[in-house]
């Protein structure tokens, strides 16, 4: 019996009958971490760490949750599991899982830069590893952050001097934070959009410190924070929450951005790649180190990236899962474009 | 080239016109003469030679990345662009230079008598000292192709910002053969004659297409109406005795159609006419798929002159007894082509397109639908009143396109789109029943919402059913509604039939598989329109 299996409902473990982010309700869900593809709604009991509880809890509402610090271990029917940090966002674990001498260690979403919100990732020896490979292609290779805040920063200051609002838009949980966490406050105010703002304030709750936000409510006047950047979830962008801010230049930050046709789809000025996964370097450095005989290949480019790890000479293996990395950034935009009929003209 | 990279920077942070305008006007202003020379060439594609080729870039590319050739090739798969990918894939620099444009084209050209290692070193070489940017403006030029969301009308409106000249004269000096090898911005922009070059055509009037109803366009004798023929828009120039053919493109495609040629002595000097390169035989246009078979080939054997022999459905009068008529109005106009096409008979070699005439906008949204069977995409809509424009202008042109044939098919395969939808299923192909069967007959890419995209994409990722190289078959369940706007008979594919412009015009999500369309239904519509 293989100590993790891949179901209809998840990956399981079933010495211990235990879930590792399933998306089907399963009594027992162990989780990497709180984004809503890998924390869903149904299970009877969750188990996640100290720091990634309070986002879920709010997520989730009325659960029944327990928590573990990270290193902690525990012990279900003889397997132990442990949660070590995957530096993904703020509470994220990878999940080792040992039994009689064979380690499996599952890393949900990762990203080796520190970022100073979310515990620095560290790589976990193991003979299974199972990773993500959202941006599992050569094309994909990150700047170091501190020069994407660098050119975030510059670009809000040159839109300041212009009498232009900047709009930003990020995951609200996550990349929302890490951005407010590097922006440089003395250019302007800072303002969110209320599922950002939610967010902010759960976390702050943790007791983490991030800078002074205002929320943008529903009566709000433009006039009064001229000059100030906006956090936004990508979808705000093309809404009717947007409206009011009619002289603003606006720019998302994601890791797809680094593609410029992806960018020129966004249709919006500036593209910032800036991502909560690792790169093409991050995820070959990462399953170098774990010194893993074998590697599942969960969600991303997993067919390519897959064959180059068999061409390493790795086992490797891609499986089927309902994961989405960072997929939902391109998409939960409303529709712009129709039909980009390639008509000719008379 | 840092100049460049930067305009290019600057161009692609932007979706504002303005904002681009801005930019390359003061870009312009910048640089010297002959990379200006040079920047206006790649943003009206005229660019260098070929002197190497694709895949020898590919290979370089991928052993200096140290990369397998294949996961090259699916990193350029996904990103859709060569030189955007090369650029990704290198590793970073070790150098860095400060050479111009002009330095970087003309080492390019270079490149052309080299032997295939020489060649390899001196790209290595420029990759090691140019920037992600410069590197990427490099491969494009040495690729061929320079679209960097300029449109020849921006980059007008910068030269006419920085020049003060008009932009319609502008836009007509930029038409034609030229290259920054055989003039100068002093020949071609600034000075009083630069317009001696016999074989200058005019930029073409564009029309937009009419949303919503016609009666919207006021009343009916304000309006010339025609049949939008369906050829190749193409526009023909005699002067001097000689003969000069440009397509839309701004392509010279004089040698590819020799029947114009008698035309050189018998239409007058000073003569220059817009039209339609249209397949025609016994009083009929044929189908514009006779047309495409001519295209893009070298030579022109008698057969193709006997099965696709063309006409020159004549549209208007550019120029008149050598003046440039097109400030006059279309009425004045469409009198004078009659009177010269009357007095200079050309055995049918230039026609007249007919004027449809019709008293109210019902009548002539009859015509309209019938125009299919005349082989014409619909109705063009001309005030008599407007002078010829240059590009593509509102108000006074409008084509009114016949509704696209249309056919309820079953998605069965999906494939990850290219460049900018990387990361979705975008390329779908469709089949139709036959008998039990589901017979694949078209391949179509857009048409959806970005919304659409993600939830199919999602489909997709769950009902792969088997995949086959960049392919996946996924269970037929999803009916589409297929757009297209011509059918004829094919060899090559394996219903039988080749589609023209198919794209997705909805998602029928009221539709199960078994209501989708069956290949006879197809074949009824191909014997109808074929
Ligand atoms: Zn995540």
């Amino acid at each position: 019996m293989s100590l993790l299996t891949f179901t209809p409902n998840g990956l399981y473990c079933p010495q211990a009958d235990v879930y590792i982010d399933p998306w089907r309700p399963v009594k027992k869900a162990l989780i990497t971490h709180g984004h809503a593809d890998h924390s869903r709604w149904g299970h009877q009991y969750y188990l996640c760490t100290e720091s990634a509880m309070p986002v879920i809890k709010y997520r989730l509402g009325k659960i029944n949750v327990t928590t573990v610090a990270f290193g902690e271990t525990r012990t279900v029917n003889g397997v132990t599991f442990q949660f070590f940090p995957a530096g993904h966002i703020l509470g994220s674990a990878q999940i080792r899982v040992a039994y009689k001498g064979e380690v499996w260690v599952v890393s949900g979403d990762y990203k080796l830069e520190d970022d100073g919100l979310a515990e620095a990732f560290e790589p976990v020896p193991c003979h299974t590893f199972i990773t993500e490979s959202t941006f599992g292609l050569p094309v994909y290779k990150w700047e170091s952050q501190e020069k994407v805040f660098e050119s975030i920063n510059k670009w809000w200051a040159a839109n300041k001097a212009a009498g232009k609002y900047t709009i930003l838009t990020a995951y609200a949980l996550g990349k929302a934070q890490r951005i407010l966490r590097h922006l440089d406050h003395s250019i302007g105010p800072i303002l969110t959009h209320a599922a950002v703002e939610n967010t902010n304030e759960v976390i702050r709750q943790q007791g983490i410190d991030l800078p002074a936000t205002v929320p943008v409510a529903s009566h709000f006047d433009p006039k009064i924070h001229q000059g100030g950047i906006v956090i936004a979830p990508p979808s705000a962008l093309g809404s009717a929450w947007i409206k009011p801010f009619k002289n603003a230049s606006s720019g998302v930050a994601s890791g797809w951005m680094n593609l410029r046709g992806a960018r020129r789809r966004r249709s919006v000025d500036r593209g910032f790649v800036l991502s909560d996964h690792a790169d093409w370097e991050g995820l070959n450095q990462t399953i170098k180190a774990t010194g893993a005989e074998r590697v599942f290949v969960t969600h991303g480019y997993t067919d390519i990236f897959r064959r180059w790890l068999v061409d390493q000479g790795l086992e490797a293996h891609e499986v089927k899962t309902e994961y989405s990395g960072e997929l939902a950034e391109m998409n939960e935009e409303p529709s712009t474009s129709a039909a980009d009929n390639k008509d000719e003209a008379l | 080239m840092k100049h460049f990279a930067e305009l290019f920077t600057a161009l692609d942070q932007t979706t504002k016109t303005n904002t681009k305008v801005k930019a390359l006007a003061s870009y312009f202003g910048t640089v010297d003469d002959q990379d200006r020379m040079w920047t206006m060439a790649l943003l009206s594609h005229r660019r260098p030679k070929r002197t190497v080729t694709t895949t020898l870039l590919r290979q370089w590319a991928a052993e200096y990345s140290q990369l397998p050739q294949w996961l090259f090739e699916e990193s350029y798969h996904v990103v859709g662009d060569l030189a955007e990918t090369i650029a990704l894939v290198l590793p970073p620099p070790n150098e860095e230079s400060h050479f111009s444009l002009t330095y970087w084209i003309d080492f390019i050209k270079a490149l052309g008598p080299l032997e295939e290692t020489e060649k390899r070193t001196q790209v290595l070489a420029a990759w090691k000292q140019l920037s992600s940017t410069e590197r990427f403006v490099f491969n494009k030029i040495i690729t061929g192709g320079m679209r960097i969301g300029v449109s020849q009308k921006l980059m007008v409106r910068a030269l006419s910002q920085y020049t003060g000249q008009e932009e319609s004269s502008l836009a007509h000096r930029l038409m034609g053969q030229w290259t920054p090898d055989n003039t100068s911005f002093e020949a071609l922009i600034l000075s009083e004659n630069s317009l001696d070059d016999i074989s200058k055509p005019y930029p073409f009037y564009l029309a937009y297409q009419l949303e919503g109803e016609a009666e919207a366009l006021g009343t009916p004798d304000e309006w010339q109406a025609e049949h939008k023929w369906d050829g190749i828009r193409g526009q023909l120039i005699i002067r001097k005795g000689k003969l000069f053919l440009w397509s839309r493109g701004e392509e010279l495609v004089t040698a590819q159609f020799p029947e114009y040629a008698p035309l050189a002595q018998l239409l007058p000097d000073g003569t220059v006419i817009d039209g339609e390169i249209l397949p025609y035989k016994d009083g009929h246009p044929l189908s514009f798929q006779l047309l495409q078979t001519r295209l893009g080939r070298k030579n022109v054997t008698k057969k193709i002159l006997q099965t696709a022999p063309v006409i020159l459905m004549a549209y208007d009068l550019l120029e008149w007894q050598g003046e440039d008529i097109r400030e006059r109005s279309m009425q004045v106009r469409r009198t004078l082509l009659e009177e010269l096409i009357t007095q200079h008979p050309t055995d049918g070699l230039v026609q007249l397109s007919p004027i449809v005439s019709y008293a109210d906008w019902e009548t002539l949204r009859q015509e309209r639908v019938i125009a299919r069977e005349k082989h014409s995409e619909g109705i063009m809509l001309k005030r008599k009143t407007s002078p010829y424009l240059s590009g593509r202008k509102r108000g006074d042109w409008w084509k009114w396109k016949v509704d696209p044939l249309t056919i309820d098919a079953v998605m069965i395969y999906a494939q990850r789109g290219h460049g900018r939808r990387a990361n979705l299923f975008t390329d779908f192909t469709f089949a139709l029943w036959k008998e039990e069967q589901l017979v694949p007959f078209t391949k179509a890419y857009s048409g959806l919402t970005d919304k659409e995209f993600g939830e199919i994409t999602a489909w997709v990722r769950k009902h792969t059913v088997d995949k086959f190289g960049p392919v996946r078959s996924v269970t037929p369940f999803h009916v589409f509604e297929i757009a297209f706007e011509g059918i004829q008979e094919s060899k090559r594919h394996k219903s039988g039939v080749a589609l023209r412009f198919p794209r997705i015009l909805r998602w029928r999500k009221d539709k199960g598989v078994k209501e989708a369309n069956t290949m006879t239904d197809l074949l009824a519509i191909l014997e109808q329109y074929g």
